[in-house]
């Protein structure tokens, strides 16, 4: 009964998915629709809430930096057949490394502090994902309970630690004190106000060229190197890996360790960049869009930038719309994202199945 | 004489109308969200209320993450809303920076201080209010043993848990406090289960009358209380109502009176920035007492928790502030 799916690549990864966006657009504009809006005021509220003005550009693609970081970290994951779930709790651990160099270091220059911080953020998320992906190995664990397991943990540790460790005495909230300037990862209007150009204020940091680069850095790794190659063949068919003499085991911690790595650099674009301290909950569940960013943009880091560009445009421009129509809550907004999760993620097929008889039926004709 | 009246009515609509047009204000919301039974909600409740009795429309935001509070306010004031308050001791690092981009905008902002020439600053002892209520806790315990149920464990909340041991144990020296936190995380407002789980195996431990200071999860607390026949005490807002005869009183922390006092003097013309603490004194914290209620308080405890809330108010009772020095005395 059901058509074979086999589409040319560029449908795949581009016709696909825009129809999932647009269908789930439709069906929240249903929803709009029942609250007593218009749909299409909302939608170009929406998008002009996120792309009309330089300060909701620099919004979307602060955003967007935050669901590269973990988009990625789930993707390589993926490559390995591995399902890292804990994108929060490895943020969170990479939160609270940037935060002890911080803490410790920031009387000394920048030069020295920042690479310094990045770093212990990508260590410490390295380590909160090596540690489940060891247990996997060694314990026969699976990644996936002890990933989300390992969020708590996280979440646990660092609330222990600012409360009783590492918090500023006397704050109210959770939270250390301000780091000083030197560890201040410089937003993109100072960065080029500092070459004499302007561009206006958003919370769009350096970290979003980082995220770019991570990028590059994952294609590359993937698609280009030999233990690109080996995450790849672990991914596909374990046995055969066995067989080529690649060990599943190495392959599972160094995958994971990097997952954790790059989920841990979110840290970077919201406690360097941002927040300039270490606050609770800063994951604030990017680490679960993430999953759904590396499903939409089907693992490769082009596509992910660009789910993460359009997850980004969701979040900024759904601010501004719960603005201009106060009726549309925030509650609204997370259900439009989730209607997105739900065509382009679970319901891919949907989709899939007629695009390729539509395909087939045009080949058959042409032949 | 009724052209007069007339007169004046139409002066009185036209001053109305004007100051309708002076003051526009603006409500951000902390991550709990506007209907959260509890904090955020009193402000709702506040504003409303000042809407009602004033005509003056207001507009709010709930936020979905940290970047949100700064951008929320930053819209609101460019936007040309004043005062703006912001509901929450997380925002404070936001209003600090929002306030200085903004000189000529009034910012007021709820449990925490912001030193800044706009802002007003309202803070709350909790200790007191919870203080009382420890008291009347004791006093109503057949057992000795007294429970508190807290939601997230942060500073804030330990005040509360400190104010209410000192106060039962300034009723009956030999009380004991069973004290539970329900958890490290932003959840832990918001588990009613966990809630009842907690009280339930406090009011086993002995304890029959509960505390909770834990938000959503606390009517999971005031819940399993009533379920075993013991009593719960509610917090924030009246909560007697949610199980009458089985809620012993709520301390309250009245943040819709702050909302309509800052909203009102921004109107009159008197609002000024600084810090405000609402202690028993300002009445901006205490406890209640309505029908639900009214026969579960004897003559002799009311008598102490008023003899009780003079002393504080005159200062002859200073209750240890937790936050003072990150310690409670035992």
């Amino acid at each position: 009964m059901s058509a074979p799916i086999e589409l040319p690549k560029w449908a795949d990864v581009s016709l696909v998915p825009i129809l999932a966006v647009i269908v789930a657009f439709l069906i929240a504009g249903l929803v709009v629709l029942g609250i007593g809006e218009s749909p299409v005021k909302a939608t170009v509220l929406l998008i002009k809430g996120a792309l009309g003005s330089g300060e909701g550009i620099g919004y979307t693609l602060y955003y967007a930096t935050n669901f590269i970081f973990t988009g990625l970290a789930v993707a390589i994951a993926f490559h390995a057949g591995l399902f890292n779930i804990g994108g929060e709790g490895q943020a969170t651990m990479g939160g609270l490394g940037a935060a002890l160099v911080c803490l410790r270091l920031d009387f000394l220059p920048w030069y020295i502090v920042l690479p310094l911080a990045i770093m212990g953020a990508m260590a410490m998320g390295a380590l909160w994902a090596f540690i489940p992906g060891y247990l996997q190995v060694k314990r026969g664990s699976h990644v996936v309970i002890t990933t989300i397991m390992f969020n708590f943990l996280a979440a646990t540790l660092v609330v222990y630690l600012l409360v009783n460790v590492i918090g500023k005495p006397g704050s109210m909230s959770p939270e250390t004190r301000v780091f000083e300037a030197s560890a201040h990862l410089p937003y993109l209007h100072e960065a080029f106000a500092f070459f004499g150009m302007t561009i206006p204020k958003s919370p769009l940091n350096l970290s979003f060229i980082l995220a770019l680069l991570a990028s590059v850095f994952v294609w590359i790794l993937v698609w280009h190197t030999r233990l690109g190659y080996a995450i790849r063949t672990v991914g596909h068919s374990p046995t055969a890996a066995t067989y080529a003499g690649i060990s599943i085991g190495r392959i599972t911690m160094i995958t994971m360790a990097m997952s954790g790595a790059l989920a841990g650099l979110l840290a970077v674009n919201e406690i360097l960049g941002v927040q300039g301290r270490l606050l609770l909950e800063f994951s604030s569940g990017y680490g679960f869009i993430g999953i759904a960013v590396a499903l939409m943009g089907r693992a490769h880091p082009v596509g992910i930038i660009l789910a993460s560009i359009l997850f980004g445009m969701l979040y900024q421009g759904g601010t501004e719309l719960s603005f201009e129509m106060p009726r549309v809550t925030r509650d609204m907004i997370v259900a439009i994202s989730g209607l997105v999760i739900l065509f382009a993620g679970a319901l891919d097929g949907l989709i899939r199945r007629p695009v390729a008889g539509v395909f087939a039926r045009l080949l058959k004709k042409g032949a | 004489m009724r052209s007069f009246i007339l007169g004046a009515m139409m002066t009185a609509g036209l001053t109305l109308a004007a100051h309708a047009d002076t003051i526009k204000p603006a409500i951000v919301y902390d991550l709990g969200g506007k209907f959260d039974k509890s904090f955020n909600e009193g402000v709702f409740h506040g504003a409303e209320a000042f809407q009602k009795s004033s005509g003056v429309e207001f507009r709010d935001f709930e936020i979905q993450n940290d970047a949100q509070r700064e951008q929320a306010l930053r819209r609101f004031a460019k936007d040309g809303f004043s005062p703006i308050l912001a509901v929450g001791f997380s925002q404070a690092s936001a209003v600090e920076k929002v306030a200085k981009e903004f000189p000529d905008t009034k910012f007021t902002i709820i449990d925490m201080v912001v030193d800044a020439p706009n802002v007003q600053s309202v803070v709350f002892k909790e200790q007191e209010g919870s203080f009382l209520v420890g008291l009347l806790a004791a006093k109503a315990s057949k057992s000795g043993k007294v429970g508190f149920v807290g939601g997230m464990d942060i500073p804030l909340i330990r005040r509360f848990a400190c104010g209410y041991v000192q106060g039962a144990k300034y009723a009956n020296a030999k009380a004991e406090v069973l004290q539970n936190m329900t958890g490290t995380t932003g959840a832990a407002w918001n588990d009613p289960v966990k809630g009842a789980e907690l009280a339930k195996s406090q009011i086993d431990r002995g304890a029959d009358v509960v505390y909770h200071a834990a938000g959503g999860t606390g009517v999971g607390v005031l819940r399993a209380a009533a379920d075993a026949g013991k009593l719960g005490i509610g917090v924030d807002s009246n909560q007697n109502g949610m199980h009458p005869g089985k809620v012993l009183t709520s301390m309250l922390k009245r943040v819709d009176n702050a909302t309509i006092a800052s909203f009102q003097a921004a109107k009159d013309g008197t609002w000024k920035a600084g810090i405000t603490v609402l202690g028993l004194k300002e009445n901006g914290v205490g406890w209640a007492l309505d029908d639900n209620n009214k026969a579960l308080i004897t003559a002799d405890m009311k008598s102490a928790v008023d003899a009780a809330t003079a002393d504080i108010a005159s200062g002859k009772i200073v209750v240890h502030d937790y936050m003072s020095d990150s310690k409670c005395p035992d």
